[in-house]
């Protein structure tokens, strides 16, 4: 997130787009639902699904899956054809406007309506209430990036945000809500082919050097595969053997029937797990990991705020710490990792992460902090951005609208779009063997509207056939109007009703995200 | 500069910001004046009368957690005005429902109890008349006993201001004042989403963690304050321990952020997978492609793991060997397993699931 959390309580404006809040990051829910009720805050919100903040919203635009550039870009266009954008905040502190007045110009509010559903007037509507706040906060998650055009949609909500003058300020920015408790972190210290820690390049030859003398090894240059990429490397006999630390691809990727087969095909699978899951019961060697409460570390949140975990209980077993692993290994492979602690390796961390450099345990004893804090004396970053964007000149892009994929047609009629539900946490390993989640919702369910049901005559709690070029599946139908027509809905925590045997492994190009938010598949009763 | 208000509570002369009631400017003097009803971040309701404190020139008593404070205003907090009050309200609350401490699982950090302690009362004064309500059981996460209920509306206050779901409410029924979702309905029958944060703020064993029941007293226990691990919120919570045994996860509120004490269902009743039989506990290898998983140490694994991998880099190059780090496990685990793959392996091919 380029702003903070608690802002959001006290802004003008929030726009949620591709994010069901309350039931993934519930907590972040509660302050939006606040903002709204308590504080006058307005609400739009952007999404094709009918989601619980509907109801608390002032606007709900709901475009068919996939179309979020053109509703964007529609926005922008009455934006500027109304004179309602930043002009000072547009001419200091950006760049590229003229290219995205004339990209917007063709996006009119009938022609985005023709596009995407959303009726002109509406779009007008949001797009006056979004330029007229003071302080405007975007949030978004998944159904924004899970598309082909991902990472361009991310570029339009930036573009509207700078549109505004809403990045670099308090209860403004652009928010990513981190699906997993530690994907900020993942991505910090460089779990990611192209970067070090501190997203310091690879193919860097001064960032290189610079770890090569910490590390005492050469390193390669050449930025790696993406896990989709790795998987498509695996099935062409490139890729020989595969390292999974807490990680269940198999149940997690797109098109899973595809991934089994790559996964099978290498000569090493290793899998270090909590507990046997649908990978690790293809691994050659299964190593048993301490959890979260039972080792010391952190985390950093989606606020890139920096956590402490603490060991609560002992592991069971002969399970050990995932950091204890890898030093085992390392030593066995004649690389000698010896740290003592957790602690240990998060002093060298601060050594060459110059974002987490003024972090220490100690300062996290009670509080977390906010990366950037560089020094020791640093209180961490609250927002980001405040008086220059990272490049300098804040660059708009103008970009135009692509349509998903895969498209429906007579045999494939209808979209299906994937994500989370309240109760359960991404592949389940967890929540379902956790009693009080699994009694609230113990099972998959196909969401459908009401209409689609009538026309595939498909009754309430009937099993359902759900299949795409990729595979079938089957599962319980809900019919439900939160489901547009046309769309029906899966998430993806339950294995027997694995939705991702269905999901377009198609990637964005430049993200590489595959596209598990629109599909086409067809119906039927099982 | 910001107004000062002077006043006087219990012949100390104080300053209190403007607006501020006169329960907060005691807190803030270190001036202890009992409270049940009230919760901080919500509404103040006035509703339970505990606060009751005497101001010179009122005509009765004032509940001060409703009283904004005022220039020159003289406060008791101490009185024997002011303790018959609380006694008579404890007494009623006490007579009026079945508190029996011997098996609450709120026994030792009841405010109800802590109050009748403090305040040094035997018994009631009036026969006890429990309501008789059935206890709702019919959950796996939170239990009510409203017979235990001393009716001071957080936990309604908290489901609707502080979580905002909107579920809980007064209803009426016959001359009975009772809390709970609308028609009378059992959370697991209403739109309850489980998060918990009315059990968390009950005064009195009413709403409680089913699961803790009978698992350990709160003295018993061990807390420790970590970090949620679902998703990137991060909130802080305190775990509880008996016997190396997770008892119950509440919200930590000694520190504000990122969740100021709340949590989500997740969080406070999904943490069962921690210690559960199905965790790995020994490393496991398959030797050969058609067969099992067996059990070995963790010397054969690495020597397995190790000749393989050396192998395989020496015959195919390093970049044919990749590795997924995870979102799931901390900074310093991502930090060396991509040391790991780039140092000692040699590649760049590491990634991990954000995307997906
Ligand atoms: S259930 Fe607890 S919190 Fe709710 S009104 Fe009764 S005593 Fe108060
Ligand atoms: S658990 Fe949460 S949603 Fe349910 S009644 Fe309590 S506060 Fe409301
Ligand atoms: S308690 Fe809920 S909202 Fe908070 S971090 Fe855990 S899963 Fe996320």
């Amino acid at each position: 997130m380029t702003n903070s959390i608690d802002e959001l309580e006290f802004t003008d404006l929030i726009l949620a787009t591709g994010t069901n809040t309350t039931e993934n990051h519930p907590v972040i829910g509660i302050k939006v639902k606040r903002a709204v009720r308590q504080q006058g805050t307005k609400l739009i919100v952007i999404d094709p699904r009918e989601i619980d903040l509907v109801k608390y919203a002032d606007i709900w635009l709901r475009q068919k899956p996939g179309t979020d550039v053109a509703v964007f870009n529609g926005l922008m266009n009455v934006i500027i054809s109304e004179n309602l954008y930043a002009k000072e905040y547009v001419a200091e502190r950006t760049e590229g406007f003229d290219a995205l007045k004339a990209t917007v110009a063709k996006y009119t509010p009938e022609y985005v309506e023709k596009i995407s559903g959303v009726p002109s007037e509406d779009l007008k509507k949001a797009a006056r209430m979004y330029a007229q706040a003071k302080r405007a906060s975007i949030i978004y998650a998944m159904g924004l990036t899970q598309h082909i055009s991902g990472t361009d949609n991310v570029k339009t909500i930036a573009n509207i945000s700078m549109l505004c003058g809403n990045i670099g300020i308090e209860g403004g920015g652009v928010n990513p809500l981190r699906g997993q408790n530690n994907v900020q972190g993942a991505c910090d210290m460089g779990g990611l082919p192209n970067v070090f820690p501190a997203y310091q390049q690879v193919a860097n030859e001064d960032a290189r050097k610079k770890f090569e003398t910490v590390w005492n090894a050469p390193l390669s240059g050449k930025p790696g595969l993406t896990v989709v990429e790795m998987m498509n490397a695996a099935g062409r006999g490139d890729i020989k053997a595969i390292y999974i630390m807490g990680e269940n691809p198999l149940l997690s990727d797109p098109d899973l029937h595809h991934v089994k087969k790559e996964l099978q095909k290498l000569d090493l699978l290793i899998v270090q797990d909590i507990f046997l899951t649908e990978t690790a019961e293809l691994a050659d060697v299964v190593l048993p990991s301490a959890s979260f409460a039972e080792k010391d570390g952190t985390f950093t949140n989606t606020e890139r705020r920096v956590q402490r975990i603490r060991k609560i209980v002992d592991a069971p077993g002969e399970a050990k710490a995932d950091w204890e692993i890898i030093c085992g290994l390392s030593t066995q492979m004649g690389y000698p990792m010896k740290y003592a602690s957790a602690k240990e390796i998060f002093e060298e961390i601060v050594t060459v992460t110059p974002s987490y450099a003024g972090i220490s345990y100690k300062r996290l004893d009670n509080e977390g902090l906010q990366w950037p804090c560089p020094t020791a004396e640093h209180d961490g970053t609250k927002f980001l951005h405040k008086d220059r964007f990272s490049r300098g000149l804040g660059l708009f892009h103008a970009i135009e609208y692509i349509p998903p994929n895969e498209l429906t047609d007579k045999e494939y009629p209808l979209i299906l779009s994937t994500g989370r539900v309240l109760y359960h946490y991404h592949t389940g390993t967890m929540t379902r063997r956790s009693l009080g989640p699994n009694e609230r919702c113990p099972e998959s369910l196909m969401e459908i509207n009401p209409a689609d049901a009538v026309k595939f005559g498909i009754n309430e709690d009937q099993m359902v056939k759900v299949t795409s070029r990729r595979g079938t599946v089957e599962a319980k139908a809900h019919i439900t109007e939160k489901s547009p027509q046309g769309t029906i809905f899966m998430n993806f925590h339950f294995a027997e009703a694995a939705v991702n045997l269905l999901t377009n492994p198609a990637l964005d190009p430049t993200g590489k995200i595959p596209e598990y938010k629109v599909c086409a598949v067809k119906l039927e009763a099982a | 500069m910001e107004k000062k208000v002077p006043l006087t509570i219990d012949g100390k002369n104080v300053e209190a910001s403007a607006g501020q009631t006169v329960l907060e400017c005691a807190r803030d003097n270190g001036i202890f004046i009992p409270t049940l009803c009230h919760y901080d971040k919500t509404t103040n309701v006035g509703a339970c009368r505990v606060c009751v404190v005497e101001v010179e020139n009122a005509r009765s008593l004032v509940a001060s957690c409703c009283m904004p404070v005022s220039p020159g205003m003289v406060v008791r907090t101490d009185t024997e005005a002011v303790r018959n009050a609380q006694k008579m309200v404890i007494e009623l609350l006490w007579s009026s429902g079945d508190h029996n401490c011997l098996t609450c699982e709120q026994n030792g950090q009841c405010e109800l109890q802590n109050l009748i302690y403090w305040l040094k009362i035997e018994k009631p004064r009036f026969e006890i008349e429990a309501p008789g309500y059935a206890i709702e059981n019919n959950n796996t996460m939170i239990q009510r006993d409203l017979n235990k209920c001393i009716l001071c509306g957080r936990c309604v206050r908290a489901c609707n201001e502080i979580q905002v779901n909107e579920v809980l409410d007064f209803s009426m029924r016959g001359s009975y004042a009772k809390v709970g979702p609308a028609f009378d309905a059992d959370y697991i029958n209403s739109s309850c989403v489980f998060c918990g944060e009315c059990l968390q703020v009950c005064p009195t064993g009413a709403i409680t963690f089913k699961q803790a029941k009978f698992a350990g007293r709160p003295w018993e226990m061990e807390k420790v304050r970590t970090t949620c691990t679902y998703c990137g919120v991060g909130c802080q919570m305190d775990v509880f321990v008996k016997d190396g045994q997770i008892v119950k996860v509440s919200g930590n509120r000694d520190y504000g952020k990122p969740n100021d004490g709340s949590l989500c269902v997740k969080g406070r009743f999904g943490m069962d997978f921690i210690q559960h039989p199905d965790r790995l506990k020994k490393p496991l290898i398959r030797r050969n492609k058609n067969e099992d998983l067996k059990e070995v140490s963790w010397k054969e694994a690495y020597a397995f793991i190790s000749d393989k991998l050396s192998s395989i880099k020496k015959t195919s190059g390093a970049d044919s060997i990749a590795g997924l780090s995870s979102a799931r496990c901390t900074n310093e685990e991502n930090y060396l397993f991509q040391k790991f793959m780039r140092a000692v392996i040699g590649t760049n091919n590491v990634d991990h699931c954000a995307r997906l």
